[in-house]
């Protein structure tokens, strides 16, 4: 076969060039080579060659070096292409040291039928659901369509089972309301028949991969029906010897032959438990291999099959096992004897082809919910039904992946399961066509179910070479030792054996695994049954998951309408929430203490400017908006007036504070709510619930629009100066625009909003308007002589002034009475979340934490955020630092802190712990800076 | 060829058939449950002890758990309960004749915001005064510990620090619950698996015994360790229980060489991940936001923790996901456990340990035994009573404890 037709691609595999051609997996290449030993056994450090021809594949994983490193891939599954680096693996993958320079998205697809699989009953499925109207998807794994049928080269409708699959899929695709997915691997199936799968575009293609093309996409789909037409893989009976390269799946070498034009050895032995290895070995025969023998263990094969074999001269040498497999590396001679004792007798060959029978591949059912039973013919778990308490799953089964054995049979399957699923997503179901036709199919013999073949002695130790997960090591002996220690689940003897935990997550091995624990329990493994299976049904990369979601997609950045500018002004950024915001504007030569103190006495001796668009705003309407709000804020907000703003604070059930903010009255029904920027999406969420869940009689709506206003603070004495001159008909005298109310105003020429509330005691004012005349109105405020500052001065404003920020002074345990702010929690209100807890015995406790100011008796000192306060002389901790900063106005530094009793240790000494050393501090109240207000009105 | 993991024993325990009665009846055979009865029989001589498992033993939360063991919780009732067990880990294997594959290789919980590095310099000065050790990273000796995670400036939350707990690490679950287990059976406790709890009986205010699918077994006392079923059997004895269960997921990759020598956690930007003894990278990230019993997740929540797991590491791109699983953990409203007795006599809980009850194990076995022999907390262990909810003296570790695993 060195003149195998087809494009030569040209390849490396440890270490050596190869040629294969196009359409090889990297398995089918190899073999064509003579490369029979890929990988190396993980525990043992046995050789390891090709045991399969599909994903199922235990043995042959390899290592990809080029065109990009890609750790742990079945050679059965790697489509060759020019260029191609591989290396057979020891047991473990090895990462890229770079960054994978691939791309990966993500699409959604609904359909009313999702078909899995693309062998005969999946096809069928299709192209029936397709003929009556419906909206399919059909996905493969494989490079083509075919599934079974690319292997066992059969004829439908008188064509080779490849092309008839290939026509029907074009056909299929090209309808309008089809899509035909290949190399798409249906990995997950969810609640309510969603599914994902992944599909592989670009790696076949090498290094010619278009750099613009996604190398994998995830198909998030959701289907009204979904077919698992997912066939079955072919198992294997454990005997000595098993793992040997040459060792391989009947209907892999079969594989290998049709459609690869591969032949996987010279000479075979066959040893089966049923049926489909005749086939096999006919048509290995006829590529030229030669069968030694087929050792069939039952007693009769299917009459035409034993007449086939004469025919060509093959011996059949029924109730016969393999007692085992032979060869220094890899396999050179097989012993065979009768089952009942007999002379054994070693047969010369390279290759043992093995068939212990076919396992629906259930994993896709089995995750959607559905439960198993056991099919006593086909010796395998099926699905069970579909519509049983408890289950009712919108899904069909088709074809092998239900038992169904024969070719004519899947096809059938596969109509009728496309028909069952059309009339299910609500369609007519269209007059019932002539089924493909299939000639060649003997009748066929019982299968028998052998899992074992015992060892000479029947020892423990005799077991060691019969291996179950040819991956992991595990040999029948490992099995006996689990169950020998007493355990009897298989799931526990998964665990003690580590069998079903590698890459192939037990494909051929965990009903075998769970056969030899029953055998070995005296149980029937229908009952014992097999371990839970779980999504991915094969491995899926972590990037391919991440999609696109990563660098500035990984998280939205929000920023705001002034944002440029801020940039332009060098102004570093710090990230609150998903916003970026300006931290602080240095100029040149400055670093960000002088930056911060030069804005702080701007703000405090001048005038002074910040953005402060990232403040959540929600809009609240309705009837109710007012009971509402009354119900979630501590202090009332029904009695505000139109026209007016109240500061309020929200707390959890517990009553500790989760959020604060102004809340301005637009209208009777019509409230604004301001949230801090990190807490916005949250303080939606948790208005959302309760209105949902508790409160839904209320009339009420809430809508971030955040994003919709652009929000300027102007502070500073100098600040209504400022504004007058930017909005001449507004009335700005204390007493026409007095502390905490709005107005509608031009600002700038802008229509706004401007209100009158201090986050710095200064007096100050807020002014909104629509986002898209943020800059403007930013740049106009700016022009008229004022100082920008950023996060961290609006920080040392409100520190000094002793107004926590919440998630910085508050951590989820504090009260607003902790806070200092018992004035916020209303006496009158009938109730209000939290409301319940400020009577609580802990909540009442005179030693709760309290926030207090600190002031370090070195007046330079800054002190560190996080660190704790004892007694001068003590270990316990009464609290912590949560804020600290060097203050302009107070010309020192100073904290806030929460402490045990804070208020009654006002005056107090204490030392806040730096490790060894010990920095003393005295306890202050928490307003630094001019507490008695008078700031405030300018 | 890698390293072999130790091998098990050659034997475990005997599946045990449920006795008409026993002093200690414990619902749930998970590690909590295994632990507890250990120890009730070591320091206790309690031995007349069943434990009553509804599938196999420690097939729950136990064989799902991401094995991450640390004590860096920032409140002091925090501190001492998973100091006193990460002491016990530290001599277990010793103590169970059980390799556990515990190792120590430190935890790094990264920071990446201003507002992280103050919580989490915060929980470093808390943790000393406690005496749990933990220090301080700056992005640049997270490097050094960790090379492959990425601290520029490029990814979307920037890696400002990290505290580090260099005694923290992992340990192979089903090692630890089965060494329990062994050691109890040894102490003649009985294990009974496929034995669920249907009822509780009460009498005039005290635990009677419980209804179970293998016939009623009566009981001196009940010891609940159901995990995410535990509001589900309490309320058979009327008890209800402040909890919410969620599923929660993890997943494991095929088998690389050592990349990642320590276990690195992130919350703001969603993972957690360990490379495990045989190669496996191990990840998990938050609960699933709906309730549920089913130990089975929604895949968004998988997807994000991958991209999330990418931002950190990008080198992870094309490892692959060979296994994804949920378990079913019972979080209570302070994210703490409840740990003692019941409003009904002789009926002892221990539940909500939500996302993080693994690195707990031997201490809270410790304690529970403590509470269950005596009648009476262990001081460990009294300021998780289940009373908290109604005095308000709450250990609240949300925003507090980094991530909460
Ligand atoms: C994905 C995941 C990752 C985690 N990662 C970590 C981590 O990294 N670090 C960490 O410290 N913790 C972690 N945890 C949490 C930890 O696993 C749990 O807190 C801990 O295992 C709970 O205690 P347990 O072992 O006794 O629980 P379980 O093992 O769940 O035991 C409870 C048992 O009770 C049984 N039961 C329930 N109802 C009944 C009944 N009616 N009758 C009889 N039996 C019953 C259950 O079947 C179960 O076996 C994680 C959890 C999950 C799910």
């Amino acid at each position: 076969m060195t003149s195998r037709p087809g494009e030569v691609v040209r390849f490396r595999f440890d270490g050596r060039d190869y040629e294969g051609r196009r359409g090889d997996t990297l398995a089918a290449a190899l073999l064509a080579n003579g490369v029979r030993r890929v990988s190396t056994s993980v525990q043992l450090g046995q050789p390891r060659g090709i045991f399969s021809a599909g994903g199922e594949e235990p043995n042959a994983l390899v290592q990809i070096e080029t065109p990009f490193p890609e750790p742990m891939l079945p050679a059965t599954t790697v489509e060759i292409c020019d260029g191609l680096v591989a290396t057979g693996l020891p047991g473990k993958g090895r990462l890229a040291d770079r960054p994978d320079p691939a791309r990966y998205d993500t699409v959604h697809a609904h359909c009313d039928v999702l078909v899995v699989g693309a062998g005969p009953a999946g096809l069928m499925a299709a192209a029936e659901a397709a003929r009556g109207g419906a909206r399919v998807i059909l996905a493969d794994e494989r490079p083509a369509p075919g599934g079974s049928l690319l292997g066992t080269a059969e004829a439908v409708d008188g064509l080779p089972g490849r092309r008839w699959a290939a026509e029907r899929a074009a056909e299929l695709d090209g309808l309008a309301d089809v899509r035909v997915l290949c190399r798409t691997t249906v990995f997950g199936h969810y609640d309510d028949n969603y599914l994902v799968a992944v599909e592989r575009r670009t790696n076949h293609l090498g290094a010619a991969a278009p750099a613009t093309t996604a190398r994998e996409r995830i198909w998030r789909i959701r289907a009204r029906r979904v077919v698992h037409a997912t066939g079955a893989h072919e198992r294997f009976p454990a005997f000595a010897g098993n793992d040997l390269p040459g060792v391989m799946l009947a209907g892999a070498a079969r594989t290998y032959v049709n459609q690869y034009g591969v032949r996987p050895g010279r000479r075979a032995v066959v040893l089966t438990t049923n049926d489909t290895a005749y086939p096999a070995a006919l048509d290995l025969a006829a590529a030229g291999i030669e069968i030694a023998a087929i050792v069939d263990v039952r007693q009769a094969p299917g009459e035409e099959w034993a007449r086939r074999c004469a025919e060509r001269g093959i011996d059949v040498l029924t109730g016969h096992v393999v007692t085992a497999a032979r060869g220094a590396g890899e396999l050179s001679s097989v012993v065979v004897a009768p089952e009942d004792g007999g002379q054994a007798r070693d047969v010369p060959a390279d290759l043992l082809l093995v068939s212990g029978g076919w396992t629906p591949v259930v994993h896709l059912f089995s995750q959607a919910g559905g439960t198993l039973r056991f099919d006593e013919e086909i010796g395998a778990f099926v699905p069970g039904d579909t519509q049983a308490r408890d289950v009712r799953l919108a899904v069909e089964v088709a074809g092998s992946a239900r038992g169904v054995p024969t070719l004519s049979g899947c096809l059938r399957d596969g109509a009728e399961a496309g028909r069952r699923a059309l009339a299910a997503a609500g369609f007519a179901v269209p007059d019932q066509a002539p089924p493909p036709a299939v000639e060649d199919e003997p009748a066929a013999a019982p299968a028998r179910h052998l899992w074992l073949v015992p060892a000479a002695d029947g020892d423990g130790d005799d077991y060691r070479e019969h291996f179950v997960d040819l991956q992991r090591d595990v040999t029948v002996a490992d099995v006996l030792r689990a169950t020998g220690a007493g355990l009897r689940s298989v799931e526990h003897v998964k665990r003690y054996t580590t069998a079903g935990t590698a890459h192939d997550q037990g494909r051929t091995s965990g009903l075998l695994t769970s056969a030899i624990t029953a055998h070995a329990l005296g149980l029937d493994v229908a009952d014992l049954g097999v371990t839970t299976f779980r999504a991915p049904y094969a491995p899926v990369s972590f990037a391919a998951l991440a999609g696109r979601d990563r660098g500035h997609l990984h998280d939205p950045v929000r920023v705001t309408a002034m944002h440029d500018w801020h940039v332009a002004r060098g102004a570093p950024l710090e990230n609150v929430g998903q916003w970026k915001r300006p931290w602080y504007y240095p100029l040149d030569g400055e670093d960000m203490t002088a930056a911060v103190l030069r804005e702080c006495r701007a703000a405090r001796e001048d005038v002074a400017m910040m953005d402060a668009s990232t403040l959540g705003k929600i809009d609240v309407i309705g009837p109710d908006a007012a009971e509402l709000l009354d119900r979630l804020y501590t202090n009332m907000m029904s009695t505000l007036p139109v026209g007016s703003i109240r500061y309020g604070v929200m707390c959890r059930p517990d009553g500790m504070v989760f959020d604060d903010g102004t809340v301005i009255r637009l209208a009777e029904d019509h409230f604004l709510a301001t949230t801090t920027t990190g807490n916005a999406a949250a303080v939606l969420d948790w208005m959302e619930e309760w209105l949902q869940t508790e409160w839904p009689s209320l009339r009420v709506h809430c809508t971030s629009v955040t994003e919709q206003w652009a929000t300027v603070a102007l502070v500073g004495p100098r600040s209504r100066e400022v504004l007058a001159g930017l909005a001449p008909g507004l009335d700005v005298g204390n007493a026409s625009f007095p502390f905490m109310t709005w107005r509608d105003a031009e600002v700038a020429g802008i229509p706004a909003r401007v209100c009158r509330i201090s986050f710095s005691g200064e007096l100050a004012y807020e002014i909104n308007v629509r986002s898209w005349y943020g800059l403007a109105l930013w740049e106009a405020v700016n022009a008229a002589g004022v100082t920008p500052y950023g996060t961290e001065t609006m920080h040392v404003l409100r520190a000094e002034k002793g107004y926590p920020i919440i998630g910085q002074d508050t951590d989820g345990t504090v009260t607003p009475q902790d806070l200092g702010m018992a004035w916020v929690v209303s006496k009158k209100k009938a109730d209000f979340i939290g409301k319940r807890s400020f009577s609580r015995a802990d909540t009442v406790r005179p030693d709760r934490k309290q926030l207090v100011g600190l002031l370090p008796e070195d007046t330079g000192r800054l002190l560190p955020e996080g660190v704790h306060l004892v007694e001068p002389g003590g270990t316990r901790a009464l609290g912590h630092v949560t804020s600290g900063y060097r203050s302009a106005a107070l010309g020192r530094t100073f904290a806030l802190a929460l402490i045990s009793g804070g208020r009654e240790r006002v005056g107090e000494r204490l030392h806040a712990a730096m490790g060894e050393e010990m920095i003393p501090v005295t306890v202050t109240h928490h307003v630094l800076y001019d507490p008695e207000g008078a700031r405030r009105d300018g | 060829m890698t390293e072999n993991l130790p091998d098990h024993p050659d034997w475990l325990w005997a599946a045990a058939e449920p006795k008409r009665s026993y002093d200690v009846v414990i619902v749930g055979g998970g590690g909590h449950g295994l632990a507890t009865a250990y120890y009730l029989a070591k320091n206790h001589g309690i031995t007349n002890v069943a434990v009553l498992e509804r599938g196999w033993l420690a097939g729950g939360n136990m064989a799902r758990n991401t094995t991450i063991i640390r004590s860096n919780y920032l409140w002091d009732e925090s501190a001492g309960i998973y100091e006193h067990a990460l002491k016990l880990w530290e001599g277990l294997e010793d103590d169970l004749g059980y390799p556990l594959l515990f190792s120590q290789r430190g935890v790094l919980n990264l920071a990446h915001s201003l507002q992280d590095v103050r919580d989490s310099v915060r929980r470093v000065h808390a943790n000393r005064l406690n005496g749990v050790d933990a220090e301080w990273l700056e992005p640049e000796q997270v490097k050094e510990l960790c090379p492959i995670v990425d601290v520029s400036p490029d990814v979307r939350y920037p890696v400002l620090g990290a505290t580090y707990q260099p005694r923290a690490g992992i340990a192979k679950h089903d090692y630890v619950a089965w060494g329990f287990a062994r050691a109890a059976a040894a102490y003649g406790v009985d294990l009974i698996e496929n034995c669920e709890v249907t009822g509780l009986d009460v009498r005039d205010g005290r635990v009677t015994g419980v209804r179970t699918t293998r016939g009623p077994i009566a009981a001196g006392k009940v010891a609940l360790c159901a995990a995410g079923h535990s509001s589900v059997v309490a309320a058979m004895a009327g008890v209800a229980l402040p909890l919410q269960s969620h599923p929660l997921q993890a997943l494991v990759s095929e088998l690389l060489e050592p990349v990642h020598p320590t276990v690195v956690m992130s919350n703001a930007v969603h993972v957690y991940v360990s490379q495990a003894h045989k190669g496996e990278l191990v990840m998990g990230a938050g609960i699933d936001a709906a309730n549920s019993y089913r130990q089975r997740g929604a895949f968004h929540i998988i997807e994000r923790q991958m991209a999330a797991a990418l931002e950190l590491f990008p080198v992870f791109a094309r490892a692959h996901v060979l296994r994804t699983w949920g378990g079913v953990v019972d979080v209570t409203p302070d994210a703490s456990p409840i740990v003692g007795l019941t409003p009904v006599d002789d009926l002892y809980v221990n539940c909500g340990w939500g996302t993080g009850g693994f690195k707990a194990t031997p201490g809270v076995g410790w304690c529970y035994a403590h509470t269950v022999a005596h009648g009476e907390p262990h001081p460990l262990s009294a300021p998780f009573s289940l009373d908290r909810f109604t005095t308000g003296a709450l250990v609240d570790e949300h925003g507090a404890a980094a991530v909460a695993h």
